[in-house]
């Protein structure tokens, strides 16, 4: 196959996705995103140089609202998801020293 | 004639005369489950507790007056990756395994507003990523039609429903086709909306240019009704628009003198099954014995739109599935040490094969150096592809073809090769790049006695046209029949 991922590229898209994979889901990953890519160049067949990027199909942007809060205080609903929650605030791992 | 051989209009008109109550209907949809699910496996949750209460709430309401519309009264079944408001959501997710949503999607709460009682919610694939309902983290569902084989995906738990009589109706989400396909696959009827029509706020968001909330009924009236009363601009959802033409209804007509109906010779080609080839043409013959005008025409770049699609759908994907982080809901891995691993141990454990392969394309096709190569080259093929159809409909009404290539697949035979399995989507997948509306409706059996779907697409907020031209088709082919027997199933 013409696209061929490397062990650095596999173990940088595993950071930028936050994805921890075992040396077999690599190997697996290696393989099916290589074979994605290459089908994926077909696009390249493709002269798009006088073509605009589309995004939202109707062309809609910037939406704006007032920034007023318009539903009620769910904390306690909201907490009741978290895994951990400690005095109405999420408890995530210590960050630094 | 027992309930749930009825069509959701016919339950509600019946319900509206005295002649069935909803709690009569509510009773016989969970007879039904509790009979059939254990094998079809359609639901994740049954919403049972006080679902008679709720039931004889409706009643009373109907009773005075105080709710008239087309579903009230009805036992619909909503997707699992729409919030509902104190009940499970899982997306079919180890990740989410136990989110209660705190409020819920607007298209439901549209629903419950109009008097539909919410039954459950259906399996699906994983976040909404497969074709085949497999990728759940909760079982596959499987077929009504032939137990071996698989309902389509995403909302393969909703068409199957359906088919089913396990709901008279339901709400699935179409990213790449997975209202439609599954429709298809099932034998049941599904409209993918023009993007915006319904509010996606509370859907759990996969692809979100592409992602759109639609109808699965047994007809084309119990879907154009249904699909009017989930239609809504809302402030909630930037992307949603304001239309004024959302009576739907209005366009079931059976009146298709004159309408011009393209035929693209790309979505007949290599890789169509004959038996769907023939099936789907005897349907535009169909209906230009009453009166349509058919033409064929090349309909350009085809080849392209799966490429394109998957590309900015993983790019969607990696972007939006950020937020599973195991700090404010879902998923946190057990062992861990700083908060960096039990990120990545959380979502490496939450998320199954198919989703994190999504993850990483997406991921890779962001990542600078790689961006204009392949993301911005997508989004360029696309308003390429957005050209080809807006020529296209310069010319015709309505775009005629198969929804898939096959009539569904055996059970256990797609997730071994992700490509050959993303190639099934091949006319379905550009409604989404383009924006525009699509059903699928039967139109045949194959010779293993599997549904075959006939898929027409509109242009951009021409929905009337396809609702049109489908009710006209399904008058001329009379009842379709279900898995459970001729009178069940797609009227």
């Amino acid at each position: 196959m013409a696209n061929v991922i490397s062990d650095e590229t596999i173990e940088y898209v595993g950071i930028l996705a936050k994805l921890e994979l075992s040396g077999e889901e690599k190997e697996q990953a290696k393989a099916d995103m290589g074979r994605m890519l290459d089908y994926i160049d077909k696009l390249g067949e493709l002269d798009t140089s006088q073509a605009e990027p589309m995004s939202h199909v109707f062309g809609v942007r910037n939406v704006f609202r007032d920034d007023v809060v318009t539903n009620g205080d769910m904390c306690e609903d909201m907490l009741k998801n978290a895994p951990g929650e400690k005095n109405g605030m999420f408890i995530a791992p210590r960050t630094f020293e | 004639m027992g309930l749930l051989e009825l069509t959701a209009l016919e339950l509600s008109g019946k319900i509206k005369d005295g002649e069935a109550t909803v709690m009569e209907a509510a009773a016989a949809v969970l007879e039904r489950i509790k009979e059939k699910d254990s094998i079809y496996r359609c639901y994740i949750t049954v919403d049972e507790d006080g679902l008679m209460e709720r039931a004889a709430k409706i009643q009373g309401k109907i009773e005075r007056g105080e709710l008239t519309g087309p579903f009230a009264g009805v036992p619909v079944a909503v997707k699992d990756n729409m919030c509902t408001k104190g009940m499970l959501t899982t997306c079919a997710s180890k990740m989410l395994g136990n989110f209660i949503p705190t409020y819920t999607a607007e298209a439901v709460l549209r629903l419950e507003e109009a008097g539909a009682l919410v039954i459950g919610k259906t399996n699906m694939d994983e976040f909404a990523m497969g074709s085949t309902t497999e990728t759940s983290a909760y079982g596959e569902t499987k077929n009504p039609w032939d137990t071996g084989k698989v309902p389509g995906g995403s909302s393969g738990g909703s068409a199957a429903a359906v088919a089913a009589g396990e709901c008279f109706a339901a709400l699935g989400s179409d990213t790449g086709g997975s209202i439609r396909q599954p429709a298809s696959f099932c034998g049941v009827v599904g409209i993918k909306p023009t993007y915006g029509t319904v509010s996606r706020y509370g859907l759990i968001a996969y692809g979100s240019s592409l992602d759109q909330i639609g109808p699965i009924g047994k007809d084309v009236a119990d879907c154009a009704a249904l699909l009017e009363t989930i239609a809504s601009y809302d402030k909630k959802d930037s992307t949603s628009l304001k239309r004024e033409d959302t009576d739907f209804t209005s366009a079931l007509t059976d009146d298709v003198n004159g309408m011009k109906i393209g035929i693209p010779r790309e979505y007949f080609g290599d890789g169509l099954d004959g038996e769907v080839r023939e099936a789907v043409l005897n349907a535009a013959r169909a209906l230009e014995g009453k009166g349509a005008i058919l033409e064929e025409f090349d309909l350009s770049l085809v080849e392209y739109a799966i490429p394109a699609y998957y590309t900015i759908a993983a790019a969607e994907a990696s972007s939006n599935l950020e937020r599973f982080d195991g700090i404010k809901y879902g998923y946190r891995t057990a062992d861990y040490e700083g908060l960096h691993q039990m990120y990545k141990k959380s979502r490496s454990e939450g998320f199954g094969a198919e989703v994190k392969r999504r993850i990483m394309l997406g991921s890779f096709v962001l990542s600078s150096g790689y961006y204009d190569a392949y993301y911005l080259k997508a989004l360029k093929v696309k308003a390429l592809i957005k050209k080809a159809f807006d020529d296209a409909f310069a010319k015709y009404d309505v775009i005629l073809g198969p929804t898939a290539p096959t009539t569904a697949p055996v059970l256990g035979k797609s997730l071994a090769d992700p490509i050959k399995m993303y190639l099934g989507d091949i006319y379905t997948v550009s409604m989404n790049l383009a924006g525009l509306p699509g059903i699928s409706l039967p139109c045949g059996r194959d010779s293993g006695g599997m549904p075959i779907g006939l898929q027409l697409i509109g242009d951009c907020f021409k929905e009337k046209n396809i609702i049109r031209a489908a009710y006209a088709y399904e008058k001329a082919r009379g009842p379709f029949g279900g898995p459970e027997g001729a009178e069940m199933g797609a009227k």
